[in-house]
């Protein structure tokens, strides 16, 4: 009989393993399972290009039907899994049927935080295709849009919208929201980005409640302030897709727990990828969850890897990579940045358009980086996070690049 | 011999490819991707095709 790898979850986690299987040469059968009845898709451009309407849903697609055919990945959409029987290996879905495994990969990804003010037609959240479409739609009917959130997805929507020249306002709880990731001072410029773009911001404020239907909601806030809005976007964060695993005995503590080798700590033939996965990371020496595009990526070529090698298998030690686009700037983010780490700052958005926090945890090396509209900085950074580079070897390099020149001693 | 294709128009320079395969990647100053050499060896294929697909954008192909 053939040996089977069973993924579930068909978005870029799923589909990037199911490739990278081949890619390694495997030549079972893969049966990538997926709750969503749409083609695998890709999630970034949702709060950007395909919100904006300027990239077509297709440009989307992640894996067709004739692609797949072609690497022989068996598609299974529409089917949700409801649970493993690990000592059977058995996937359960809803509906009865069960598929049997050899290898099973868990890439079930996260879910929008769901907004605690309730949901109804034009309260929304972003996640899935759908909701960008529904959320598109509501846009182009126009009026005033609050954001719920100032975190990424919540930022660029507020940012797409502004472009479709909507009127925009975020709310966030913390004073400078941007601070959760980094410093205050960087934190600040990413307010006065969004306040020069023409949003409004309502910082140091939480939401107590919306009322109102779609088109004339009222948003009490915190402060005592009232805010009309015709669309909501509550953009709080994600959940783990985990709640499936709960009878299957596997560990589970928000996101799967793995190990180094991204293998669940029960089973070693069961992995874990992506934003569901929380696995053991060696260099940081804790369990880690990252909710972003490259490190699912990443972790399904380790994963990949293990499944083809299971004697020799590699342990996965990224370096945390993200980008985010909102107005004209290009955010990137590398390694660890903010908490109590030391920083230097190179550049000045308004001097010089563009600028690098470098962070230091010990003091010399570079444990991270945000960098804003300037791709050489950010190659140097994410090379010298691999190699090991100290800041200031690294501000050697970067400042002469600045133009103008920033002063001496700075 | 496999060679990789570089769609300069979608490149955004997120240097994905660069840190996947840096002998066949780099950025210009404007941060577009540079091929460094276009013919893949088989002995490289599985890495530069890894490198290639942790492009965002999809701006790049390995072609047989
Ligand atoms: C709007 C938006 C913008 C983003 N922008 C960026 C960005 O600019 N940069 C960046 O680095 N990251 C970005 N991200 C994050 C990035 O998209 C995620 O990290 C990535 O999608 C994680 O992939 P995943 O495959 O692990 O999970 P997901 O993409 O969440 O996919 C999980 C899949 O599993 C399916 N599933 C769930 N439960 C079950 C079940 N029980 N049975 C079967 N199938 C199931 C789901 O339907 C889904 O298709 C963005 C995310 C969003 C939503
Ligand atoms: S990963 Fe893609 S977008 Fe990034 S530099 Fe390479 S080709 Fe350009």
């Amino acid at each position: 009989m053939d040996t089977v790898t069973v993924i579930v979850g068909s978005s870029i986690g799923g589909v990037r393993t199911a490739q990278s299987l081949r890619l390694e040469g495997y030549e079972g059968r893969i049966v990538l399972v997926g709750e969503e009845t749409e083609l695998p898709y890709d999630k970034p451009p949702l709060s950007k290009a395909v919100l904006a309407g300027t990239a077509a849903e297709a440009s989307v697609c992640l894996l067709n039907r004739d692609q797949a055919q072609e690497l022989g990945i068996e598609l299974e959409l529409g089917h949700a899994a409801a649970g493993i029987d690990v000592a059977g290996n058995l996937l359960q879905l809803h509906g009865g049927e069960a598929l049997r495994f050899d290898n099973l990969v868990i890439a079930t990804g996260a879910f929008a935080r769901p907004s605690p003010w309730g949901h109804r037609p034009g309260i929304h959240v972003l996640r899935t295709l759908d909701d960008a479409r529904s959320l598109r739609a509501d846009l182009a009917k126009g009026g005033q849009l609050a954001v719920i959130g100032a975190g990424f997805i919540g930022a660029e929507a507020a940012a797409t919208a502004r472009g479709l020249g909507l009127e925009v306002t975020v709310i966030d709880p913390l004073p400078v929201p941007m601070s959760r990731i980094f410093n205050a001072e960087v934190g600040q410029w990413f307010g006065d980005l969004h306040r020069s773009n023409g949003v409004t911001t309502i910082f140091g404020t939480g939401v107590e409640s919306i009322d109102g239907d779609q088109g004339s909601f009222t948003l009490r806030l915190t402060n005592g302030q009232n805010l009309e809005a015709a669309t909501v976007l509550v953009g709080i964060g994600a959940v783990p897709n985990d709640a499936w695993l709960s009878s299957s005995g596997l560990l589970v503590d928000n996101g799967v727990v793995l190990d180094e080798y991204c293998r669940t700590v029960d089973a070693p033939h069961i992995y874990g990828v992506g934003d569901v996965a929380r696995w053991r990371h060696q260099k940081h020496g804790a369990d880690i969850r990252i909710e972003h595009w490259t490190n699912a990526v990443e972790q399904a070529a380790c994963v990949a890897y293990n499944i083809t090698h299971p004697e020799n298998p590699r342990a996965y030690t990224p370096v945390e990579y993200v980008w985010s686009d909102q107005h004209d700037w290009k955010i990137q983010v590398v390694g660890r940045v903010g908490g109590n780490a030391e920083h230097v700052i190179i550049g000045h958005p308004e001097v010089h358009g563009r600028f690098a926090a470098l962070y230091t945890i010990d003091g010399i090396n570079l444990s991270g980086a945000a960098i804003v509209n300037w791709p050489k900085a950010l190659l140097a950074c994410r090379r010298g996070m691999g190699t090991g580079i100290t800041v200031q070897e690294l501000r050697e390099k970067l400042e002469p690049m600045l133009d103008p020149q920033p002063l001496a001693a700075s | 011999m496999p060679v990789v294709k570089a769609d300069l128009e979608a490149c955004q320079g997120y240097a994905n490819c660069v840190v996947g395969a840096t002998d066949y990647f780099d950025l210009d100053d404007d941060g577009i991707v540079v091929l460094l050499k276009t013919e893949v060896p088989e002995t490289d294929r599985a890495r530069v095709v890894e490198a290639a697909r942790s492009c965002p954008v999809s701006a790049l192909i390995v072609e047989d």
